[in-house]
Formats: structure tokens, C-alpha cells, sequence
């Protein structure tokens, strides 16, 4: 492959920045097209939407310890912004149902994705693949500044009469449409943006990746990191458009009075209601899961990538099984757009259609735990360096178990007839998350951290926070399966009293073991908020005051990320590296270093 | 170090950035519309064909949009050959057909939305329906031009066109009176989002050509092959659109 | 400089003009069999969205260069196509799995 002049010289490439003396602070920080600038923006904005998305779930979690109880320190406050919904600063049903909705949706859409893609994918997918920036570098400013739009919309929402959203993050039709407030028309006003701003993205992500790799650098000696945004990419791409399409029908049915998810017959507050009928609830379901379930690997498969990278680097030698790893990852993409309705078994389908997505359901746990098997014997005969990012990387391997594994009664219809709509399942589903993913996330803010700003977060705090987060972690998730098993169902206001044995006297209500984990759970997460201190302060004082690092390359690895300066300037490369072998080579034989950087000639 | 391949191709791909990056995306449109079509015939089998509206749109305005978004589909790629075979001007002139051609698309569309929002049905104290094009209103009277019909099911196919008369309405007799608008039925609630979304799909078109016509061609002074690109994706894109409306046009006008 | 000589032009736009007539009588086509009385209303539209498919394939291929493509874009069609068809048959396909079905 050759260099890349043309003839006609700069003007026919698209210019990355303007020249830094001319740069003023509006186009270096805020309409700046450099996709490091791009990737920080992003990180920065998700932090402080999971920062958010953590509050509402502590003041959930009161609330469902104490239901009915005016909420500590944030009482007051609540009751002058929500008015009705939460007088005398006690959390309403209706209230309840609004946190939970917008704890889901900006956990996932505001918080996690564009961390893991637009964050980590925008900063470090041009840098590992030898890129100067990404394929479009003006469309991937207008893609995060869509994401920036799309959360002021939803944090608007929490403003307006009524409140915001309240019908889950799931937004089921006839509930969401016929709640009569703004809150779900902002809701999808927000997510028209947000997907815009992610389709905008996993296209830059993987035309990038397709067209601008560096010369040397083939398919398979990528990173396992690229080859993990790339399928997350494909995954946005094309499953994110049935749910705009949705969105757009369920608009339509909110406010130009359509009935595209309505039946004919709905009764609303025992009255016939206003409309014309015809439409299918079902259909809303069928068009949403096809895109959450995606989602859910859209929000592991980026955190995978980068617990590949962490362990290769700190085994200090190459990961094992690179290929299966990688059909691994290309199985899960694929086979996942075809296993959407194991959310939809308790609706009614036939058999056979069932049966037809719990297979596939099963299939796809099987690549899953193949690249779980890698990474676990990717340890085995290894010279472990257990620093930060990497004991959150080694902790990220029992807990995606524990999640993975949870989740296969969900994916058995039968047993998840019992256990769908439960604890459960929040039990599940936050395991692969929060101990999962979030974990993953941290682990790459140490790990990456000295390549941004030229210095080192502070290892023993570092372990303090990991330590006190993976023991409050636990404490406020495991419960959660007990409680799922015991019956206890999602979503409800009350924490379950309404269903107590010893209100009801029925036999088979909940128990009062079951209803006191919520106060095990509660101080856990309270456990849990404190955990972050250490995290927040050892950041910031850091990124002033932490010891530089001692080179480009501190951690000595081998992919290109780190053969930069640092931070990596405009343009990143001097000149396109050339690379001359895998990604993972270390401990090679015979070698002076025990790592060989991909573009270090011979 | 500038971004390569946004002019020429990347050797083993065979192609510059701007046509995978467009490739991509109407990949994504492709399922966006997947999902809207996917929703039509779901709504429509449930319904059962005699639930169903026929006859309700125009197929001679539909046959003309049809054919008009054809050949502003042939002059899009004829104005990317002219720009391959450096001929500036007659890039210019087969642009403009295709915007042109564009705008009088969506002009007939805009006419026969219209028709719609104006085309009423009003239910009397009586039983009976009155239906027909508004002519005027006032505090005492809705004045229709159209016939009384028996019952609403009559209304789901064409009839025998009886001649169309002033209907005068006193508005107490009225119990309900709605336009064909996308809140009366499946159908029109169909109609209106898939063609109201497409139409938005034609407008972006036409916003993107006037600037590729307009302020945009001066690329061409400068980096002529980039801006051929530049058309060559913009055409792209068209073709798409139109791809949507040959499914559109059949599946809502004719079937 | 140019890419395309003025006779390589001109060939273009006479096959340009070829694929619209096609595409015009095919959509006559279409029109036709909308008003054809057949036995069954199934056949009409059989019939209307293989004239549908037709045209969609005359566009794709010749005005949008789908048939000269690199196997990059056919991979991604491919890919696309068989999603599409599996997000709309295997949702009709759970439609008819219901007891009752189609009756909301």
C-alpha cells in the first residue's frame, strides 16, 4: 500500500484542524473536529450522565426500602422541582416510575454506549489502527454534539409539567402513549437525536476502520479492542433504525393522534378511549427489542475489547486463541439480531416462534463464552502485573460469569416464566453491566489515563476503589436474585409491601426476608456512591498533580496507541506507521524486550 | 498527517471513504424504512381486507410522481457522468432538472395531502354520514361538498360516483366531524407517516443538491475530483429514495 | 483529465435512457395489474411487487453501480438484506403463531 499524497496535494484530503496558533478555545474544545477532543467530550458528558443515572437510583432504592418516607437531604429540593408528584419530598408511584424509567434510559443511552463507543471508540480506534483521525472527522463532531442535544432533551423532560417518562425505559405502547403528559414526547424527541448521533458515529467508526487502517496493518492483526467496535458499530448501524421507526410511529400516536400501537377497544380510566384503534402493542415490543437486544452486546462487547487489551498487556504475553476470539465477536453481532423476542415470551407467541429464539438465545451464549474462555486461559503461565486497570479487567471475568450465566433461565422460556418481570432479571442484566462493563470502563480510564494526559493515576487508591466497589457491587446485586426467585417483581414503587405475607397472609406473597434485602441493598448502594470518592478525587487531582509518566509507552505495550507522543498531537503520526505483526506480541523468544511494538521495524 | 482516500481509492478496497461511509448509511435507512414497512403489512394483514380502505389515493398523481422520481434519477447520474467526463455545465443542467424535478414531486405530494385534510366526514345526531370536501364553515352550518352515505363501511371502497352535492349541516346535528387526516384510521395513519417521511427524505435531497449546485460547486474550481465524489454519494442517496418510493407507490397506491 | 471520454459519455446516457423506459413500463405494468380482475386479490399484489422488485432492481443496479461494486459493498448489501428479511419474517411469522391471530 502506498503513501497517501495525490497529486493535487493537501486541499484533496479533508484538513483534521486548523493550524494550533489560529485555534481559540471555541474550536479547540468545543467545535473542535479532532476525534481526541471528540472522544473526550463524549467521556467527559457520559461520566456526568452515570453520575446522574447512579442519583435517581439511590433515591429509588430509598424509596423502596422506605416507601412512603420523605427522602434525606434531597426532599426539599425534589418537592420544589416535581411539585404534586413529590409532595413533602416523598417519592410518588408516579415519581417512582419516572426515576426508573430515566435511570434506564440514560444509563444506557446518555451513559454507558457512547462511553464505551463514543468515548473509547472515537479516541482510540484511529490511534490503534495508525490513523491520523477518523474517516469523517466533521461528522463525528456533529455526532456528538446530536448525543449533547439529545441528553439536554431528556434532562428537559425532568422540568415539565408532569414530569418525565414514566413508562420504563421499554416505553411499552398503550401505557406510554396514553400517559397524558409531554414526558414521553420528549423522551422520543431525545432518542430521534440520540440514534441520529450514534448512526452518525458507528458509520465514522467503521468506514475508519475499513478504509484508514495503516499500511501492514491487515484484519487480522488488528486489536481485539478494533475488532470489538466494529461489530458494536454494525450493531448500532443497522439495528438502532427499527426503533427510530418506532419511535416515529409512537410519536405519530401521541401527537397526531394515530393508533399505530392501539387496539381497537382500548379503555383508558374505564372509558372507551378517543381513537381510532387498529394498531398492536405487540408491534411497538417487536420493533424495540429488536434493537435492545443488540443494545446489550453494543454495551459488552466494546467492554471485552478492552479487558482483551488490559490482560494481553499485563500477561506479558499474546492472548489466547486471537482468531476464535475474533469469530467469536463477529457470532455474537450476527446471531444477535436474531434472538430479540426471548424478551417477548410471556406475550403469547406460539410455540415454534418460541422455540425458534430460545435456540438461537442459546447459540449465542456459546461465542460468549468462548471469548470468556480465551481471555481465562489467556492468564494461565502468565507474569500477572495486578495493577489497577488490571485487577478491574480480572474481576470483569467472574462477573460477566455470574451475569452470563444467570441469564440462561431467562433464555429457557419455560423457566422464564417464573422469572420474567422479577428481581431477577434487573439481577441479571445489571450484573453484566454494572460489575461488567462499568468495571471494564474504569479499568480503561486507568489504563488509558497516562496516554491523555502524560501522567499516572494513583495505584493505591486506585485498588481502594476497586476493592470497596466490587464488595458493594455484589452486595447490592446478588440479593437481587433471591429476591427475583422469591417472586418479587420489577418496578414496583413500594418495594414490595403490597405483596408482603404478612399484609396479605397469603402463602405464596413475599417473605419478609425477601422485603428486608431492600435495606441490605440500600446501604450497599450508599456503599457503593461513597466507593467512587476515591475515584473522582484521585481523577481530577491527576490530571493536575499526578506523577508524569516515565515515557510514551509506560505500561510497554505493544499496539500503536502507545507509539505516540503523548498526548498524541494533531494528526497523531508523523507519517503513517508501518506495521509488521500482530497485536500481542510478548515475551517473544530471543527478543531484547519482552514486548515487540507492532510498528517497530526489525 | 491528513485523512487519505477521501479523493482517490484505497487500493484494496477499491473504494474512497465518502462511498462506504454512504453505503453504510442507507443501510441503516434501509432498515429504518424496514421497520415501516414491516409495521404496514402487519397492520394491514390484522386488519383484514375488509377493514381495509381501496381507492383512497389518486393513482394518476401516484403514476406521475412515480415516473418524475425516475427520471430525476436517471439526470443524478447523469449530472455525476457529466462531472466524470469534466463537462460543467451540462453537470449544471442536469442538476437542476433534478431539483426541479424534485420540488414539483413534492408539490403534487403537497396537493394531495391537501386534499386530504380537507376531504371531512361528519357523523349526524341522525345516524346518518355525511361525506365530503369542506366548503365552508361557520358557528351554525359545515357545508360539505359530497353525498350522505348509509353506514361508514361503505366509505372503505370506491363507488359509483354519485353527483356531488352542497351539503348543509347544522352544526347540532353534528356529533363528530373529522378530517381524513392520520388520527381517522390505520390506513391514513400509514399513508401520512410513510410518505411524510420519505417526502422529509426528498426535501433533505433537494437541500443537498442546491448546495451542490449552488455555494458547493465552487469545490469544483479547486478539487473538481473531490466534488465529483461529493455528487456521485449525493446521487447516491437519491437512488435510495427513489428505491423507497417504487415499494411506496405500489404497496399504498396500488395493492 | 477527465474519467469519462465524450463517447464513453454518450454510451452512458443512452443505457441511462434504456433503464428508464424500462422503469416506466414497468411501473405501467404495475398500474395495470392493480386493475386486472384476477381470482384472487393475492395474485394482483403478487403480482405488483415482483413489477416493484424489478424496477428496484433496475435502479440498484445500473444507476447506483451495484452491478460494477466492489465485493466491500455487496458484503454490506448482503449483510442488510438478511436482516431486513429476518426483522419482517420473523415478525409476520410470530403474527400467525397466535391463537386468533391478527385480531388487536
Amino acid at each position: 500500500m502506498q503513501s497517501t499524497s495525490t497529486a493535487l496535494g493537501a486541499t484533496t484530503s479533508a484538513r483534521v484542524q486548523p493550524h494550533e496558533e489560529e485555534a481559540g478555545f471555541w474550536s479547540k474544545y468545543i467545535f473542535s473536529v479532532d476525534h481526541k477532543v471528540v472522544g473526550i467530550q463524549y467521556g467527559i458528558t457520559s461520566l456526568l450522565f452515570l453520575f446522574f443515572g447512579f442519583s435517581l437510583m439511590i433515591m429509588m432504592r430509598w424509596q423502596i426500602a422506605h416507601p412512603g418516607e420523605t427522602v434525606p437531604l434531597v426532599g426539599p429540593l425534589l418537592a420544589s422541582i416535581f411539585g404534586d408528584i413529590a409532595s413533602r419530598g416523598v417519592i410518588s408511584p408516579d415519581l417512582y416510575n419516572a426515576f426508573g424509567a430515566m435511570h434506564g434510559t440514560i444509563m444506557i443511552f446518555l451513559g454507558v454506549v457512547p462511553l464505551a463507543v463514543g468515548a473509547y471508540g472515537n479516541y482510540l480506534v484511529p490511534l490503534q489502527i495508525g490513523a491520523p483521525d477518523m474517516a469523517f472527522p466533521r461528522l463525528n463532531m456533529l455526532s456528538y454534539q446530536f448525543y449533547f442535544f439529545g441528553g439536554v432533551v431528556m434532562l428537559a423532560s425532568f422540568f415539565i409539567p408532569g414530569g418525565p417518562a414514566q413508562a420504563g425505559w421499554t416505553s411499552y405502547s398503550p401505557l406510554a402513549t396514553s400517559i397524558p403528559n409531554h414526558g414521553q414526547t420528549f423522551w422520543l424527541v431525545g432518542m430521534v437525536l440520540i440514534i441520529t448521533s450514534s448512526l452518525l458515529g458507528s458509520v465514522n467508526i467503521i468506514t475508519t476502520i475499513i478504509q484508514l487502517r495503516a499500511p501492514g496493518l491487515t484484519w487480522m492483526r488488528l486489536p481485539f479492542f478494533v475488532w470489538a467496535q466494529f461489530t458494536a458499530s454494525f450493531l448500532l448501524l443497522l439495528a438502532f433504525p427499527p426503533l427510530e421507526s418506532a419511535g416515529i410511529l409512537q410519536l405519530m400516536d401521541k401527537v397526531a393522534g394515530t393508533s399505530f400501537f392501539l387496539p381497537t377497544g382500548l379503555a383508558i380510566g374505564g372509558q372507551l378511549a378517543n381513537v381510532s384503534g387498529g394498531g398492536s402493542p405487540l408491534l411497538w415490543q417487536h420493533l424495540f427489542w429488536f434493537l435492545a437486544h443488540p443494545e446489550v452486546y453494543v454495551l459488552i462487547l466494546p467492554a471485552m475489547g478492552i479487558v482483551a487489551e488490559i490482560i494481553a498487556n499485563n500477561t506479558r504475553k499474546p492472548l489466547w486463541g486471537y482468531k476464535s476470539l475474533v469469530f467469536s465477536a463477529l457470532m455474537i453481532g450476527f446471531i444477535s439480531f436474531l434472538v430479540w423476542a426471548h424478551h417477548m415470551y410471556l406475550t403469547g407467541m406460539g410455540t415454534r416462534i418460541s422455540a425458534f429464539f430460545q435456540t438461537t438465545t442459546m447459540i449465542i451464549s456459546i461465542p460468549s463464552v468462548v471469548i470468556l474462555t480465551c481471555l481465562l486461559i489467556s492468564l494461565w503461565g502468565a507474569s500477572i502485573r495486578f495493577n489497577t486497570p488490571m485487577l478491574f479487567a480480572l474481576a470483569f471475568l467472574p462477573m460477566f460469569g455470574i451475569g452470563g450465566l444467570t441469564g440462561l433461565p431467562l433464555g429457557f422460556n419455560a423457566s422464564d416464566i417464573q422469572l420474567h418481570d422479577t428481581y431477577y432479571v434487573i439481577g441479571h442484566f445489571h450484573y453484566v453491566v454494572a460489575p461488567g462493563t462499568i468495571f471494564v470502563l474504569f479499568a480503561g480510564i486507568y489504563y488509558w489515563f497516562p496516554k491523555i494526559t502524560g501522567r499516572q493515576m494513583n495505584d493505591y487508591w486506585g485498588r481502594i476503589h476497586f476493592w470497596a466497589s466490587f464488595l458493594f457491587m455484589n452486595v447490592i446485586f446478588m440479593p437481587m436474585f433471591v429476591q427475583g426467585l422469591a417472586g418479587m417483581l420489577r418496578r414496583m414503587s413500594d418495594g414490595g409491601h403490597n405483596y408482603a405475607q404478612l399484609k396479605t397472609g397469603a402463602a405464596g406473597a413475599l417473605p419478609q426476608s425477601a422485603l428486608g434485602l431492600n435495606h441490605v441493598i440500600l446501604w450497599a448502594a450508599v456503599g457503593l456512591a461513597l466507593a467512587q470518592i476515591p475515584f473522582i478525587i484521585n481523577f481530577f487531582y491527576s490530571i493536575r498533580k499526578g506523577p508524569r509518566t516515565s515515557s510514551d509507552n509506560p505500561w510497554e505495550s505493544t499496539t500503536l496507541e502507545w507509539q505516540t507522543p503523548t498526548p498524541p498531537g494533531h494528526g497523531n503520526f508523523a507519517r503513517p506507521p508501518v506495521v509488521y505483526r500482530g497485536p500481542y506480541e510478548y515475551s517473544v523468544p530471543g527478543h531484547r524486550q519482552d514486548f515487540f511494538p507492532q510498528n517497530e521495524p526489525e | 498527517m491528513d485523512v487519505p482516500y477521501t479523493v482517490q481509492p484505497r487500493p484494496d478496497t477499491g473504494v474512497y471513504n465518502a462511498k462506504v461511509g454512504m453505503w453504510l448509511f442507507l443501510a441503516s435507512e434501509a432498515m429504518l424504512f424496514g421497520g415501516l414497512f414491516s409495521s404496514y403489512i402487519l397492520l394491514r394483514v390484522a386488519a383484514g381486507p375488509e377493514n381495509w380502505p381501496q381507492g383512497w389515493l389518486s393513482v394518476p398523481l401516484g403514476t406521475i410522481n412515480t415516473i418524475l422520481l425516475a427520471l430525476s434519477a436517471i439526470t443524478v447520474v447523469l449530472a455525476w457522468a457529466a462531472c466524470k467526463a469534466r463537462m460543467f455545465e451540462r453537470y449544471k443542467l442536469y442538476q437542476g432538472i433534478t431539483i426541479l424535478l424534485a420540488i414539483v414531486f413534492l408539490g403534487i405530494k403537497g396537493y394531495e395531502y391537501s386534499t386530504k385534510f380537507t376531504h371531512y366526514q361528519a357523523v349526524m345526531k341522525d345516524g346518518r354520514i355525511a361525506d365530503g370536501h369542506l366548503v365552508r364553515r361557520s358557528a351554525d352550518a359545515v357545508v360539505l361538498r359530497g353525498e350522505f352515505v348509509k353506514d361508514r363501511k361503505s366509505l372503505l371502497r370506491p363507488r359509483a360516483q354519485a353527483t356531488h352535492e352542497e351539503i348543509v349541516l347544522p352544526a347540532a346535528d353534528v356529533v363528530s366531524l373529522r378530517s381524513y387526516g392520520p388520527a381517522m384510521n390505520t390506513f391514513l395513519a400509514v399513508y401520512f407517516t410513510l410518505t411524510g417521511l420519505h417526502g422529509l427524505h426528498v426535501l433533505g435531497g433537494v437541500v443537498v443538491f442546491a448546495y451542490l449546485w449552488g455555494p458547493g460547486s465552487r469545490l469544483w474550481k479547486t478539487d473538481p475530483d473531490r466534488f465529483t465524489n461529493r455528487v456521485e454519494v449525493a446521487g447516491l442517496f437519491w437512488h435510495f429514495v427513489d428505491l423507497v418510493w417504487i415499494f411506496l407507490f405500489p404497496a399504498l397506491y396500488l395493492t | 483529465m477527465s474519467d469519462l471520454s465524450l463517447q464513453e459519455y454518450n454510451r452512458f446516457s443512452r443505457k441511462c435512457a434504456l433503464v428508464f423506459a424500462a422503469a416506466v413500463c414497468g411501473t405501467l405494468i404495475m398500474v395495470g395489474a392493480s386493475y386486472a380482475p384476477l381470482p384472487q386479490r393475492s395474485y394482483n399484489i403478487a403480482i405488483i411487487l415482483a413489477g416493484a422488485c424489478v424496477n428496484a432492481a433496475l435502479v440498484a443496479g445500473h444507476l447506483m453501480h451495484l452491478l460494477s461494486e466492489r465485493k466491500t459493498i455487496y458484503a454490506l448489501v448482503a449483510f442488510t438484506t438478511l436482516f431486513f428479511a429476518a426483522l419482517v419474517g420473523l415478525t409476520i411469522w410470530s403474527w400467525y403463531q397466535v391463537p386468533g391471530y391478527g385480531t388487536y
